[in-house]
């Protein structure tokens, strides 16, 4: 499968057109159901946080761009966006969250960066001038699985 | 937001009709939770079967709808589909919502 690149100009709805425009390129991969999930899965928090703050309601909208090549240890993928920075230019931790609370404190937030960190590997995150950067791999459609 | 509500002797069903409960539609699907579960049954059952795909917002939205029920009511998901129940695993929260296969299954082991 040849490398490929989606493009959008950032909003809430414009994620699910990014989403639908990056496993139509994947299909060529023949992704299973598990696989197809995890793609969407990490690439819908990832691009949520950019949507919600990268490039935050009020300020100027802007392109987010997906960068996907598939290599023998599974999809790599980059995303690309010209918004605000991450905050100490580093991303996340993604720790579990706590739910061993009581019910009415179970909290609603911070699972996004948890889930990304849990199914990616090699989450790097780098600004560069007035661009963000952050890098991915995803441990599907592997080499090692016959076709 | 395409919510449909029954009564199921003791229990209220709540059919989800969209395909994605995601960062889109959260806000929405909260509202619409609300809504269709205020002044009703102590049981709702949230049948999600037609639900492709959820983010963290939509796991959130679905938590939000279990707390603003109250403690001494009780939202049960019935039909989670694969990446639906993966999010539930993968965060534990299967460990915080009784979670069944079918809806059918739930209404079963509910009903009474």
């Amino acid at each position: 499968m040849p490398a490929f690149q989606v493009s959008v100009q950032s909003s809430e709805l414009a994620v699910r057109e990014a989403l639908k425009q990056l496993l139509d390129g994947l299909v060529p991969l023949h992704l299973d159901v598990e696989e197809a999930g995890t793609v969407e899965l990490v690439m819908a928090e990832a691009l949520n946080n950019i949507v919600e703050h990268a490039y935050p309601q009020g300020d100027d909208t802007g392109p987010i761009t997906i960068a996907c090549n598939h290599r023998r240890d599974g999809l790599h993928l980059t995303i690309t966006d010209r918004g605000h920075g991450m905050p100490d230019g580093r991303t996340p931790l993604g720790a579990p969250v706590d739910i061993d609370v009581m019910p009415c404190d179970i909290p609603e937030g911070g699972f996004g960066w948890f889930l990304i960190k849990d199914l990616a590997k090699d989450v790097q995150y780098q600004r560069v001038e007035l661009e963000n950067r952050l890098s991915l791999r995803l441990a599907v459609a592997l080499a090692s699985r016959s076709n | 937001m395409d919510l449909c509500s029954r009564s199921e002797q003791n229990l209220q069903v709540v059919s989800v009709g969209e395909p994605r409960i995601d960062a889109a539609v959260a806000i929405e699907f909260k509202d619409a939770m609300r809504a269709a579960t205020d002044g009703g049954s102590d049981t709702v059952v949230l049948d999600l079967s037609a639900v492709q795909f959820i983010d963290s917002s939509g796991l959130g939205a679905i938590v939000a709808a279990m707390k603003h029920m109250g403690q001494s009511r009780r939202l049960a998901l019935a039909g989670l589909t694969p990446t639906v129940e993966k999010v539930f695993r993968l965060t534990r929260m299967d460990s915080v919502f009784s979670v069944f296969p079918t809806l059918d299954g739930a209404l079963s082991e509910l009903k009474h």
